[in-house]
């Protein structure tokens, strides 16, 4: 069939300039992930502060940001968590509006499966937790569960039976490119300045305090600096002898074919360590745990993939004759206790935010937030309070290890 | 996935092995010694780099003796595999 020869249509308009990095900003901010673009945005918006810099040593939001599976929920177990997280999903109500994006948030429900009658009395706890804190967890029954997500085998005859699941009906997935773009656009008609193809290798110091970071191109000065590198924070912070309780490790996802619609929600199995959506344009969305050992090569172990997919054969056993179009793997920076580290180091104007290991996706308007005010005051926001690294000295953990034991 | 050598067995999938993290962490002789700041070190802080990084590794599936690899995290490239000074842990 021939294309008809017509003038093709003009593309369209550029989402933010791409300018040369000054030699000075007020705030530099190191990773243009959705957290360090996020952080822009309510700098400026926020605090008034314009004179921004955000470095980025690939493309916009190459990183995390586009690898995840855009999964979204506030449904964690303990008080600190739900505060956060719940204060980000709120934000995820407004920002379609706000950034005038439409980036597809579709709350079209999370559950999480309980498969032994320990998971069971751990889930209904966290749902019941969770009401406490005013978040809309619900406890579902197997034959709610059938009825709310069908594809689901829930015939009590399988590997893995449903014994009932937590559903929270606010959560769901976002276009994830779409978000950064979203938050790029906005923060460069503020003038914050997006630097691509800028690698920080390093800091200039003057006692403890930070000067300014040394760049692929050139040194560029600072009134303070703020980390969004994620699973490449350590590197940076190691020139400056703080060690971070993080480790890098490959989390790996994949999808499937472009699939009519079928699949209502999205589905996690902490016992069986994996879990699915099914995206807009119709591919199956799966992802599970890390991979065992540290990496930075954004590239993991295929025996994982395999074991994954076996588990969501189990689960939806429609999904049997549906095919592996594309795995993909990012690096993620964990902590001890499953919960992120967002506040100052013993440099008095450089500021951490990392250690969202394989779940920071969701947050990442509500620690833009705090991480902005944290940023701007030198004193964290009453939602990141609890979130210094001071805990790994006092025991004071916020061990979410429950409400992570899968990835997202 | 990750090809490696048990100094006991040889080389093996990776999918036979359990991972261990960082090796030559040494306890504090004297806990009681060492301040809040020194224990939660020892407790939650490990070396992260990219690049050569030594772990354990256990070959949990097969002769289930611990040994240490010197990784290169950014390639995956393996050298220098021994037995574990500490033997297990
Ligand atoms: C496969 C997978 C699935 C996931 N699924 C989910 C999910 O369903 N839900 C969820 O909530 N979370 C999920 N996550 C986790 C989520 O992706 C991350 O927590 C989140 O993207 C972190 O955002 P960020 O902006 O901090 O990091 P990133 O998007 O990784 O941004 C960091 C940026 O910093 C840049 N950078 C690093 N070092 C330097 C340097 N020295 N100089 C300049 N720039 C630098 C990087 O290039 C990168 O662009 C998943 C992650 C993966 C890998
Ligand atoms: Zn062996």
């Amino acid at each position: 069939m021939a294309t008809p020869r017509r003038t093709p249509p003009e593309p369209p308009a550029r989402l933010w300039r791409n300018p040369e990095p000054k030699s000075r900003y007020d705030v530099v901010i190191v990773g243009a992930g959705g957290h360090g673009l996020a952080t822009a945005y309510y700098l400026a918006r926020d605090h008034g502060i314009r004179d921004i810099a955000v470095l980025e040593r690939g493309w916009l939001a190459g990183g995390g940001t586009v690898r995840n599976t855009m999964i979204i929920r506030s449904d964690y177990l303990l008080d600190e968590s739900t505060a956060l997280y719940d204060h980000a999903l709120g934000l995820w109500e407004q920002l379609p509006d706000e950034l005038e994006y439409d980036f597809s948030f579709s709350q079209c429900g999370v559950l999480n499966l309980a498969h032994t009658e320990q998971e069971v009395r751990d889930s209904r706890r966290r749902a019941f937790a969770n009401q406490l804190n005013g978040v809309d967890t619900e406890w579902l029954g197997p034959e709610e569960v059938a009825e709310f997500c069908p594809v689901l085998d829930t015939s009590g005859e399988s590997r893995y039976p449903v014994l009932g699941a937590t559903l929270q009906r606010r959560a769901g997935t976002v276009e994830h490119d779409h978000v950064a773009w979203a938050l790029a656009r906005k923060c460069d008609e503020m003038g914050v300045d997006l630097v691509q193809n800028c690698e920080v290798t390093g800091f200039r110091t003057e006692g403890d305090r930070v000067t300014g970071v040394r760049t692929g191109r050139g040194p560029i000065s600072a009134g303070r600096v703020g980390l969004a590198a994620a699973g490449r924070t350590s590197p940076l912070t190691d020139t400056l002898g703080v060690r971070l309780p993080l480790q890098s490790h490959p989390l790996q996802a994949l999808a499937s074919e472009l699939l009519e619609p079928v699949h209502p929600c999205a589905v996690m199995s902490n016992h069986v360590h994996v879990y699915c959506s099914q995206a807009h344009r119709g591919e199956l969305v799966l992802g599970g745990g890390i991979d065992s050992y540290n990496g930075y090569a954004q590239r993991g172990s295929v025996h994982l993939v395999e074991r994954q997919l076996a588990a969501a054969v189990e689960l939806f056993p429609m999904f049997a004759r549906a095919h592996v179009l594309r795995t993909w793997a990012g690096t993620v920076d964990v902590t001890p206790d499953a919960s992120p580290i967002i506040g100052p180091t013993p440099y008095g104007n450089l500021f951490v935010n990392c250690g969202w290991g394989a779940g920071g996706f969701k947050a990442t308007p509500g620690a833009g937030r705090v991480f902005a005010h944290t940023i701007a005051t030198g004193e964290p926001h009453p939602l990141n309070a609890p979130y210094g690294l001071e805990r790994f000295t006092t025991g004071a953990l916020i061990d979410e290890h429950g409400a992570t034991g899968v990835a997202n | 996935m990750l090809l490696i050598h048990c100094p006991w067995c040889g080389a093996r999938d990776e999918a036979e092995f359990r991972y261990g993290g960082q090796a030559h962490v040494d306890r504090p002789p004297d806990p009681n010694a060492v301040d809040d700041r020194e224990w939660g070190e020892y407790l939650f802080v490990r070396d992260n780099p990219r690049g050569r990084f030594s772990e354990r590794w256990v070959h949990s599936a097969g002769c289930r003796r611990w040994f240490d690899v010197v990784r290169d995290t950014a390639t995956n490239e393996m050298s220098a595999e021994v037995p574990s000074r500490s033997g297990r842990r």
